[in-house]
């Protein structure tokens, strides 16, 4: 807990945020790269499923997808929280960058879910409570873009965001628990108690893919923190032009 | 690769991951290059962050 407390509060300092973000970012986009290669070979080449046959591949971008979805909500509550309550500099930040790519992966959840759905329920949608809810979930990250850019007061937009973000982290645990409500979904097979039902063979592509797929959303959220730093670096020297500009024309000529 | 009766479905599920996420990537990388060189263009005029002046200044 302590050596965690030492880490956020160095990394307090945009500067040196900017430091180690540089140096960690091409290993991470680099690792994300290879695992994914290796996670595609295979997914391409692992066996049949013995009920779903080629289809349940999709299984393989779209568990990843729907994890990192969530796992991207619960990024933007933290830091959220990180901003009300410790005020952590870069909290707001993080937030920010990271509810873009959370929505982008909540969309690849969707819309692979559908395209899996379609040959083996028959179906590309159905009102089921697992769909519904990671619906609900995609428009509550497009509702907090809206709002932040909705707001010109940058910092009553980031706690406004911040508020909604909180309030929103309950849509987790009923998409978690949504299959357990009349649902066409499977209950969990990965991230249960006890042993995982899926055979090995389908379950370590799964999982290289998952782990590479977080190592991309890891570098995707890191860049756009440092692009988000960039642009704030980019306001506060156009303020100082501004200033400088209002002084030098308040002077007394001669 | 035979990908059997559902060949269409599982082509068209990977392509959307690979075209939103290098959509992604791109939008990141382009951004944080304008972002730098609007800083670059700005600094280039003198302009600096007040933590980065000298005393002087």
């Amino acid at each position: 807990m302590i050596a965690m407390q030492t880490l956020t509060q160095r990394l307090a300092n945009p500067t040196r945020f900017m430091q180690l973000s540089g140096q960690l970012l091409p290993w991470i986009a680099g690792l994300a790269g290879v695992l994914l290669a290796i996670g595609l070979v295979m997914a391409f080449t692992a066996p049949l499923d013995y009920q779903q046959g080629h289809a349940a591949k999709i299984m393989f971008v779209h568990v990843p997808s729907a994890w990192l979805a969530m796992a991207g909500y619960a990024l933007v509550a933290a830091s959220s929280f990180g901003l009300l309550v410790f005020r952590h500099p870069l909290a707001d930040v993080s937030a920010k960058a990271a509810a873009p790519i959370g929505a982008a992966f909540t969309f690849l959840c969707l819309v692979t879910g559908s395209l899996w759905g379609k040959p083996m329920w028959g179906a590309f949608w159905v009102w089921d409570p697992r769909l519904t809810s990671v619906l609900i979930l995609f428009f509550l990250y497009l509702g907090l873009v809206a709002l932040r850019s909705s707001i010109e007061d940058e910092a009553l937009a980031a706690k406004l965001t911040a508020v909604l973000a909180l309030t929103g982290i309950v849509m987790l645990p009923v998409i978690k628990f949504s299959v357990e409500w009349n649902s066409l979904h499977q209950p969990a097979s990965v991230m249960r108690l006890g042993a995982p039902t899926i055979h090995p063979s389908l379950l370590w592509p799964l999982l290289v893919m998952a782990v590479g797929m977080s190592a991309l959303f890891a570098a995707l959220h890191l860049k756009a923190m440092r692009n988000e730093i960039l642009r704030r670096r980019v306001k506060a020297l156009r303020t100082v032009e501004v200033e400088d500009a209002a002084g030098l024309a308040g002077q007394p000529a001669g | 690769m035979d990908l059997g009766p559902h060949a269409g479905f599982i082509w068209a599920a990977y392509g959307v991951v690979a075209v939103v996420l290098a959509a992604l990537v791109t939008w990141l990388v382009l951004d944080g290059r304008r972002q730098q060189q609007l800083i670059d263009e700005l600094e280039a005029r003198g302009i600096r962050r007040r933590s980065q002046r000298s005393p002087s200044q």
